[in-house]
């Protein structure tokens, strides 16, 4: 018999199973090190110094960098190493801005747990902090320098798992911070407001922006009508703010605590998912058929928008015309509701409670607000929403469950799934396999599509056509296949992307995990409350028919288009200063003409453009009339490459169409 | 990391300037794990990283720009800011500072009209700033004028060398 290879962690022997640091050996033993920076799906950093184990032999190291070896023999508490945490807690402390009960991440703040844990009673350190800005320009996500611990989790899940970066690590020794690039406000640049910074970080220092005033105002207001549209993704996490177990589902109570808040009304944004499955899967088949703009992308996730809009200005004719939920729900709610309601449009708020931060940005796109109003006036994170059932006051545990609001609270299990990953791929196959087949379909189940990798697969062969599926999950998996499709070597039919861990329930709008077994609760209950309910496919909806005949008219139809569709635009990563390439400052006496230099410029040709330019205006001496300068993408990255001149905007130009538009800007200007 | 910096070549117009970027961009085969040398090249052009030219080789290298911005702000050699046509480098290390560096900074600073925070002469021809060591302690006080080592300095003397500066760039002009 083999000896079983095993580390002795005080005086237990416990065996290594493919442990890939001793970190996870020591929690396996039910040791609960503390960390900072550790992160089972993130690179391991070893900085905050808080999982130090002694090693015979070796001394004092970083449970979470050193791999364990067989017949090790470690020690997790001695004196030494409890002083050392305690030390380095309390330089942290020292530095950092005790506002801790008027923090809004007080109840989970990691600092606070482990200071406490740890048994941290003093600080007899100086702060040397001086007091930074905070920074709240951006609609998702506060970011506040003040609270940063510098673990640096944040950067590396904005790298690793979004593959964005946004932020990193920007000056050194006491002044190191995370920064946006250039220190800029997180608003104004390339971050996608998925979050998921928030939902990594330990402390306060970044945390979703609430908009809880807002809605209490609205409540408050008795000319107002409230009604509220929860994602599905909420009932099966809102209980952990009360102390459940993760995966509870409390649809019910959820419902019953929302008008005790004051709401008119509550509906669901699964029965608009209902509606984006029979929108989207037509346009599918539509293409499929057609063999045009395949493989066509998934539309639901406000923050892979914004990256394939920031990046893949290529791909954007092949992403679902089709709007969210949300803004289906928004823009259907703001259509029927007032006159079923007696209201005036303009009274009627649309809240929507979403595990997502990036519904935030997305609720605030100007062509989600028609004439200057939002079809969803404010959106509520789980945790929000949480935080307004405690400040009312109500016991949520013993809430009697109440039932949705109808029409648009009626929902299929179709519309339900959608907050798991490879959902909306389920939800669109129950409705295209049985519209292909001609046929009701035997099993409403795909397991195909199920799953957790980031990145998985599924094919389906019907009446001898294959579609082949891609289901995704974290931005760095959806560059891969986005990349693919851009060289042309992809196979796929239909791409579902979602930014967060797992789909929508790993939102950072959701209640901060408890442990990583929060997000596969929440995905099971999900499932199951797709099992429990009556119907499990959009085309069953009753409501979905009647709002079809009532409202909407044809599936893809005209009115189906305006209400239910939206189109997507080029987007630049950073706001910032151009290059000026002549000296001085730019004259407004002069014209004006800037070479875009984005990306896919670049690659267009962009720099030669940028030299033929200059090289015409120095031979015909014309530097005192004409400005060149390279601008930072002009948002027209699929026509490109783009040069502006004066206030024309000339698309796939070349140096010929350049001269002649500046020959006449300077005839004009004359 | 070099310690002394090339003079920057004599004011070369802008798309010149854009050229050579791409120029050295070209020459490190746009590769990212060359951002150092790079920014090291591009600083010798425009004597300074202006925001606008980072931004630009953040999306030639296909990195994030925060990544860039990280490395520009992690090293002092690297400058965010336009520096003057010629830098004084005052050495503040161990030895120079216990024979009297700090007095010829702030002569420096009083002559120049110059403090902690500004660093560039309006004119932009000096640009001041104060380094840990430039390895010639022997020589203490030392002040490096662009890329020439002035030894044993004093209040005085370095007073009179930026004079004799001015002096030959006023009748340059």
């Amino acid at each position: 018999m083999i000896k079983q290879a095993t580390v002795t962690i005080d005086g237990r022997d416990v065996p290594i199973e493919g442990e890939r640091n001793l970190l996870e050996l020591v929690r396996k033993a039910h040791i609960e090190l503390p960390t900072f920076c550790y992160h089972s799906e993130l690179s391991i950093y070893g900085a905050c110094r808080l999982c130090l184990v002694q090693v015979e032999g070796r001394g004092i190291m970083g449970a979470c960098s050193t791999p364990p070896e067989p017949g090790m023999q470690i020690r997790t508490s001695t004196l030494e190493i409890r002083e050392i945490r305690r030390i380095t807690l309390e330089l942290l402390l020292a530095n950092h801005e005790g506002s801790c009960p008027t923090c809004t991440k007080s109840a989970d703040c990691k600092l606070q747990a482990l200071a406490r844990r740890l048994g941290v009673e003093k600080v007899r350190f100086k702060a040397l902090h001086q007091p930074a800005p905070v920074d709240d320009s951006s609609p998702s996500i506060i970011r506040d320098p003040n609270k940063c611990v510098l673990c640096g989790d944040c950067v590396r899940v904005c790298n690793e798992i979004q593959g964005i970066g946004a932020i990193d690590f920007a000056y050194r020794g006491s002044q190191a911070a995370v920064l946006p690039a250039f220190g800029k406000n997180l608003g104004d640049v390339e971050c996608v407001n998925c979050g998921q910074c928030a939902a990594f970080c330990p402390t306060g220092a970044l945390t979703p922006k609430p908009e809880i005033e807002g809605v209490w105002k609205a409540l408050n207001d008795p000319k107002k009508k409230v009604v509220a549209q929860i994602a599905p993704a909420v009932r099966v996490a809102l209980s952990e703010c009360f102390g459940a177990t993760p995966g509870e589902d409390t649809t019910g109570r959820m419902v019953a605590a929302i008008k005790a808040l004051g709401f008119a009304a509550v509906y669901d944004t699964s029965f608009t998912a209902d509606l984006t499955v029979i929108e989207e899967a037509t346009e599918f088949l539509q293409r499929k058929t057609k063999g045009e703009r395949l493989p066509q992308f998934t539309s639901c996730c406000p923050a892979w928008v914004k990256y394939a809009e920031q990046y893949y200005p290529e791909l954007l004719p092949n992403l679902s015309s089709c709007k969210s939920p949300q803004q289906m729900f928004g823009s259907l709610a703001k259509d029927i509701l007032p006159k079923q309601m007696g209201v005036m449009r303009q009274d009627l708020v649309v809240v929507s409670i979403m595990p997502c931060t990036a519904k935030k940005f997305e609720a605030r796109r100007p062509e989600f607000a028609p004439d200057g109003e939002r079809d969803v006036d404010f959106v509520l994170t789980t945790q929000e929403l949480g935080r307004m059932i405690q400040e009312a006051g109500l016991d949520f545990r013993a809430m009697e469950p109440e039932s949705l609001d109808m029409p648009l609270g009626f929902h299929t299990g179709a519309g339900v799934i959608f907050g798991n990953s490879g959902g909306v791929s389920e939800a669109v196959l129950r409705y295209a396999v049985e519209k292909v087949l001609g046929k009701p379909l035997d099993k409403v189940d795909f397991p195909q599509v199920r799953g957790e990798g980031g990145l998985r697969e599924a094919a389906f062969t019907l009446n001898g056509t294959t579609v082949k599926i891609a289901i995704v999950h974290g931005l760095a998996n959806a560059k891969i296949v986005a990349d693919k499709v851009k060289a042309g070597v992809s196979d796929y039919d239909l791409i579902e992307v979602m930014t967060c861990p797992g789909g929508c329930i790993g939102g950072a709008g959701q209640p901060v995990p408890k442990n990583g077994q929060s997000r596969r609760a929440r995905t099971r209950s999900l499932y199951e409350n797709d099992k429990n309910l009556p119907l499990h496919k959009s085309q069953d909806n009753p409501f979905i028919t009647q709002c079809y005949e009532r409202h909407i008219g044809e599936v893809g139809g005209e009115k189906a288009h305006h209400l239910l569709h939206t189109h997507y635009q080029n987007r630049r990563r950073l706001s910032g200063p151009e290059i000026p390439l002549g000296e001085g400052p730019a004259s407004a006496a002069r014209v004006q003409v800037k070479v875009c230099a984005g990306t896919a410029c670049f690659v267009r040709g962009s720099q030669k453009l940028l030299h033929a330019l200059t090289a015409y205006v120095e031979e015909r001496s014309l530097q005192n009339a004409v400005d060149v300068r390279a601008n930072f993408c002009s948002e027209q990255c699929g026509n490109g490459p783009t040069v502006i001149i004066g206030e024309d905007v000339l698309q796939h130009c070349t140096f010929e169409i350049a001269r002649e538009a500046l020959d006449q800007a300077l005839a004009v200007q004359k | 990391m070099e310690l002394t910096q090339s003079r920057p070549p004599a004011a070369a117009s802008g798309p010149d300037k854009f050229d050579s970027v791409c120029a050295i961009l070209e020459r490190y085969s746009y590769q990212p794990a060359k951002l150092i040398p790079i920014l090291q090249a591009v600083q010798n052009e425009y004597r300074y990283l202006p925001e606008g030219v980072m931004t630009y080789v953040a999306t030639a290298l296909k990195v994030p720009p925060a990544r860039v911005f990280g490395v520009a702000t992690f090293y002092t050699y690297f400058a965010l800011e336009p520096k003057g046509k010629h830098v004084l480098r005052l050495c503040d290390g161990t030895a120079c500072h216990v024979k009297q560096s700090i007095p010829i900074l702030e002569a420096l600073r009083r002559h120049l009209g110059l403090d902690e925070k500004n660093k560039t002469t309006p004119d932009m021809l000096f640009t001041l700033d104060t380094v840990a060591c430039l390895g010639a302690c022997g020589l203490a006080p030392v002040l490096m004028v662009d890329d020439v080592v002035h030894s044993r300095m004093t209040p005085a003397a370095a007073v009179k060398l930026v004079d004799k500066i001015r002096t030959r760039e006023q009748s340059a002009n």
